[in-house]
């Protein structure tokens, strides 16, 4: 592993441009150097710290076969296409950028080197190098507003947001269906923070729907602060990323956990047996990218058996999501009894199901 | 809302006395993430919040330490030093931090205060708190007090204002810059504890999340004054909960970013208001602010 950053980078990236001719140099063959871009630090404990366990179990798993690195705090913006060029130039077979904000820039970058294979999480656009991944993360919300619809007294559930795109929207949305199929009048309470990371605002939110009479958060947001709050405050969340269970061991109930190493390990084994091609795949519980973390003993075994029920019901396909009849925040009927949202209408969802106070 | 302005207040307090003494130290974020890691290290290592608080001050003024050679002593430039010790506070404190994310620790006991605690509504909102908000809040008129009553205070101020001057009568700038300095790095280490310790107590890199920039800011919204400091400190720190509270309760008659950039759009006005003539002499920033100073022999 070799940690880089991005000053690291600048300063070498003249020296690097000149010396990648020398590196590329055949050597064995099977060798391959795999970079990742990241958004944010490995240590936030949340998105980032989950991709590069991923990173650390494609090291694990391939050994000698592989050698990785990556950059992290980077910028959505030009600094983005600079560290993706310079990754791909320094000699790397694949290149992992793991943040939505980076897809034009790796969209760029890849034309110009066609022999180096293109990952990026999150987006919509690929390309004949350029593969994009992402997970069912709502999923994982219908099972824990399942647990919510259960657990909830108050009937009001907190919802510390980051920022309002689809990504997040959807998993609001889902979380509510789920909750008010167990308990009909709850409703779920979004303030945003408008940052993916930011601990004292993450706390101050999580303060403020608790002061307003929320007995259940739920987060899409990075940090442990919000399940700490609860846990100080004495009501229940759920963690978000990673399991974060330590920072609340009695207000945790579970947490969605993403899983990214076995794609990671696929795709850079991939590469070195020469098989890789593009694609665009959405894997959720069914492919584990999605994970639903250890239940909280404090959970009385029928609520953990219903969520059991709601993930193997995901899983084999016999419960979806965003199943009708759906109806929208103003009650006006979204979608039919019987129906289903296709994948393309819930990566484009801008408007809330009944029951969001957002 | 009082726990919201404490970081700040602590940051911006020592910040106000360092720039009062004529010296600019843009590297708060950094001494802040330093004292908040080594506050958060030495809480896990020894269970004592006590010797922690006395780790984060003992870090913050290490890193102010740097800064006031840099600055003080080989007279680099006051800008680029304090964004450098930014800039090294913030990897220093990931590269120390990072074999302890994800570890929760012990929160900072709150201190209840005889008699005062138990009044109503006034008791829960003002007198539950830690040692930190307590002291926070304390600072405030103790270096109000400092700067304009004592005479040391006084030879501060001479020393922003004018040093040739004030080293023509005789007085050590320079050491009054560092012990200024020092002072301004014990502040902001208590500051990154007080986030590391009694308000998310956990390490995360990076997670006082730009309050040293606001702390700045904050020090020109209060044209250098430590009372208009509380002011500003609540105003910047309520704002957020504020407008956390407003969203929940449906009542957002502005876009939530909006509330947000308030402060800031306040801080220029004041910015504004310093630059016209009759502002000039009511808000004016020490004289000598950000000049490196030369004792001439």
């Amino acid at each position: 592993m070799t940690p880089i950053t991005r000053r690291m980078l600048l300063a070498g990236a003249t020296a690097g441009l000149t010396l990648a001719a020398v590196r590329r140099r055949p050597r064995a063959q099977a060798r391959l150097k795999a970079g990742w871009v990241y958004v944010g630090p490995v240590g936030d404990h949340g998105w980032t710290f989950r991709h590069d366990v991923g990173r650390r179990e494609v090291e694990a798993a391939l050994g000698d076969r592989i050698e990785t690195t990556y950059v992290e705090n980077v910028q959505e913006g030009p600094d983005a296409e600079r560290v993706i060029r310079q990754l791909a130039a320094g000699g790397h077979g694949i290149v992992f950028a793991t943040s939505f904000g980076f897809m034009n820039a790796v969209l760029r970058v890849a034309p110009q080197f066609p022999q180096v294979k293109f990952e990026h999480a999150t987006g919509y656009k690929t390309a004949t190098n350029v593969a994009v991944y992402n997970a069912r993360f709502h999923e994982g919300r219908t099972v824990i507003g399942t647990i919510a619809g259960h657990v909830t007294r108050s009937g009001l559930i907190g919802y510390v947001g980051s920022f309002p795109i689809p990504e997040v929207v959807m998993g609001i949305n889902a979380f509510t269906l789920a909750l008010r199929r167990v308990r009909p009048d709850a409703r779920v309470r979004v303030v945003w923070v408008n940052s993916w990371y930011d601990p004292g605002k993450e706390a101050d939110a999580a303060k403020a729907l608790i002061d307003q009479g929320a007995d259940v958060l739920a987060q899409h947001t990075d940090s442990p602060a919000a399940v700490q709050v609860a846990q100080e405050r004495g009501v229940f969340a759920f963690g978000q990323a990673s399991d974060m269970s330590r920072f609340a061991p009695r207000a945790h109930l579970t947490a969605i956990i993403d899983n990214w190493g076995p794609y990671y390990v696929e795709r850079c084994r991939a590469v070195l047996e020469g098989r890789w091609q593009t694609h665009s795949i959405w894997w959720g519980l069914r492919e584990g990218m999605v994970q639903i973390g250890p239940y909280n003993p404090i959970l009385p075994q029928a609520v953990v058996d219903e969520a059991e029920r709601v993930r193997q019901g995901l899983i084999e396909g016999r419960i979806h999501p965003f199943a009708g009849p759906i109806r929208d925040q103003k009650g006006e009927l979204r979608l039919p009894e019987g129906r289903t949202l296709s994948d393309e209408d819930i990566l484009k969802m801008d408007w809330y199901v009944e029951g969001v106070q957002a | 809302m009082v726990t919201a302005a404490t970081p700040l207040l602590l940051a911006a307090t020592g910040e106000l006395v360092v720039e009062r003494a004529g010296v600019l130290n843009l590297g708060v974020e950094g001494m802040m993430l330093v004292g908040a890691v080594a506050g958060f290290t030495t809480a896990l290592a020894t269970g004592s919040h006590t010797l922690a608080l006395f780790a984060a001050a003992l870090a913050g003024a290490g890193l102010a330490a740097l800064f006031a050679f840099l600055a003080l002593q080989l007279l680099a430039n006051q800008v680029a030093s304090g964004l450098a010790l930014t800039v090294l506070g913030t990897g220093l404190s990931a590269l120390a931090g990072a074999s302890r994310v994800g570890i929760p620790v012990e929160r900072l006991p709150r201190l209840a205060l005889p008699g005062l605690s138990d009044l109503p509504v006034v008791g829960p909102l003002l007198f539950a708190h830690d040692v930190l908000v307590y002291g926070a809040f304390a600072m405030v008129p103790a270096t109000a007090w400092f700067l304009g009553r004592t005479r040391a205070g006084m030879v501060l101020r001479a020393c922003g204002e004018n040093a040739e001057a004030a080293h023509a009568l005789g007085h050590p700038v320079r050491r009054v810059r560092w012990l200024a300095v020092l002072f301004g790095g014990v502040m902001a280490g208590l500051a990154g504890a007080y986030l590391s310790l009694a308000y998310t107590p956990m390490w995360a890199e990076e997670m006082t999340a730009g309050r040293g920039w606001i702390a700045l800011a904050l020090v020109v919204f209060a044209a250098w004054r430590p009372g208009r400091l509380l002011l500003g400190a609540l105003l910047f720190g309520g704002v957020g909960i504020l407008q956390l509270h407003a969203q929940g309760l449906g009542l957002v008659a502005l876009p939530s970013q909006i509330l947000s950039m308030l402060p800031y759009l306040a801080t220029v006005m004041v910015l504004v208001a310093i630059a016209t003539v009759p502002g000039r002499r009511r808000f004016a920033a020490p004289a000598c602010l950000g000049e490196p100073f030369l004792p001439s022999r």
